[in-house]
């Protein structure tokens, strides 16, 4: 075994981006647990929370940028490295979703409390757990489990296209609702993004792993 | 131009021991071809029986084919015959040291014969040029001596010396380890544009200079060739783990 602390390095790299994983992981069920129960003060803490994880995905940018250039890493070890840079993007982007749901949960408590018949708690369950399974890939090394939750995103989709359906019927029947069925649309399709996201890290996933590269089905199409 | 080179089942051996295992592989023309692997694996003798040098050890052995442009180097053709097709630098720059730059050059035309002067004055010019030289030579060449020349310089003109007998193939063995930086960069360099004229094939430790140079790179262990592929896939991802573990540093 050589190049032992290179390798403690990457390790250490890993365990940034779990707790930048953790971060964004909690952000989004908060989003979600705001949404469920209507609970604002939730949304304020999601708030507090994404000054935190900018920071934290600048800091494991900046690591990895130094490890590229001072270790010139190769093969599996830079593939790794180039997989915590997009998986760092992507959770830095479902913070912000998290945000982006939290502010239309504020809109939804500000406004009349109406019934509308969709079923957002089981599509963010879908969503959360997609990331929550992408992330245990990464954590396991296992390119098999991220498969899984590439299957899972078209799932998602598909819910989401469902709650668009019902609520641009909602918006031309019920123009009363309107307002809440527009935040409504779009807390739906901030959960479809994190879907999206989750797609990404576990396709990263088997990057890193396999070497294969298998974003918009290009193993299918060869 | 350069020549491909085929290899077929090559073995070597010093005495008893074993040291090259059943080598097959296809080194393309008018390319580098990189050949990586820990100290002992076997990298360097295998150049050395691609122009039949390992041979002129006395205890050294080689069995199996060498094939260049089609032609078995060890049945069909006289060890001066392929060192004049395949020619080799080495990893300490040798100039002869009591002759001049010229003359260094010249030196392997020499053993020739029948060229007058200014022919050999004609070639010996246009090696300095294709080796990246000339200019730093050009008001010098014929008074001073080789060894006044940097590490750098020195081995640009073993550089130029391998090229005056125009071979088809350029083996070099570490050609850049004793050299600065910036020294290393211009050989870098220089294969770059050698490619064109020649087939490369170049022993190093240095990865990131095989994945700067080398189209192919080959990784020997324990006197096998593990893998052979192009450089791109040997360094992003490699197909055997040996391969991985080596250019990652998990062994060696």
């Amino acid at each position: 075994m050589t190049r032992i602390r290179f390798h403690q390095n990457l390790d250490e790299l890993k365990e940034k981006l779990l707790v930048m994983a953790g971060m964004a992981e909690q952000a989004i069920q908060r989003a979600i647990e705001a949404y469920r129960t209507a609970d604002v003060s939730l949304c304020d803490l999601v708030a507090q929370s994404e000054p935190a994880i900018n920071r934290m995905e600048r800091e494991i940018d900046q690591r990895a940028l130094d490890l590229l250039a001072m270790e010139q890493p190769m093969a599996i070890d830079l593939r790794f490295i180039l997989a915590v840079i997009k998986i760092n993007a992507d959770l830095e982007r479902v913070g912000d979703q998290a945000v982006n749901i939290s502010e239309r949960v504020r809109d939804l408590q500000a406004g009349a409390p109406v019934e509308l018949p969709v079923d957002i708690p089981r599509l963010a369950d879908m969503a959360a757990k997609m990331v929550r399974n992408a992330l245990q890939a990464f954590i396991d090394g296992d390119p098999a489990a991220a498969e899984r939750v590439l299957t899972m995103d078209d799932e998602v989709d598909e819910m989401n296209r469902s709650v668009y359906r019902t609520l641009t019927r909602c918006l031309e029947d019920r123009p009363e609702a309107a307002q809440q069925a527009l935040n409504v649309l779009l807390i739906a399709r901030n959960l479809e993004r994190v879907g999206d996201h989750a797609t990404n890290i576990a396709e990263d996933v088997i990057f890193w792993v396999r070497g294969a590269d298998v974003r918009h089905h290009v193993a299918a199409q060869n | 131009m350069g020549a491909a080179i085929e290899v077929n089942n090559l073995n070597a051996w010093y005495g008893s021991n074993h040291i090259l295992h059943n080598i097959g592989i296809s080194i393309p023309a008018n390319q580098a071809t990189a050949l990586i692997g820990p100290s002992g694996c076997g990298k360097s003798t295998f150049v050395r029986c691609l122009n039949r040098m390992h041979e002129t050890n006395p205890i050294a052995r080689v069995s199996g084919s060498v094939r260049l442009g089609g032609i078995d180097l060890y049945s069909d053709m006289e060890p001066v015959a392929v060192r004049r097709r395949i020619g080799m630098v080495f990893q300490r720059p040798n100039p002869f040291p009591t002759m001049s730059i010229f003359e260094n050059v010249a030196s392997g035309l020499r053993l020739s014969g029948g060229l007058r002067r200014r022919q050999m004055e004609e070639i010996c010019e246009r090696s300095l040029r294709r080796a990246a030289l000339w200019d730093e030579v050009k008001d010098i060449w014929k008074k001073r001596s080789g060894a006044s020349l940097s590490g750098g310089q020195q081995q640009r003109l073993c550089i130029a010396r391998a090229l005056a007998i125009d071979p088809e193939v350029l083996l070099m063995d570490e050609p850049a380890s004793a050299l600065d930086p910036i020294s290393t960069s211009k050989i870098e360099d220089l294969i770059f544009e050698l490619k064109a004229d020649y087939t490369i094939v170049i022993v190093t430790h240095n990865m990131q200079q095989a994945a700067r140079v080398a189209e192919m790179t080959g990784f020997f262990l324990n006197g096998y060739l593990v893998e052979f592929d192009a450089t791109t896939k040997i360094f992003t991802n490699p197909a055997d783990k040996r391969t991985e573990d080596y250019i990652t540093g998990r062994f060696g």
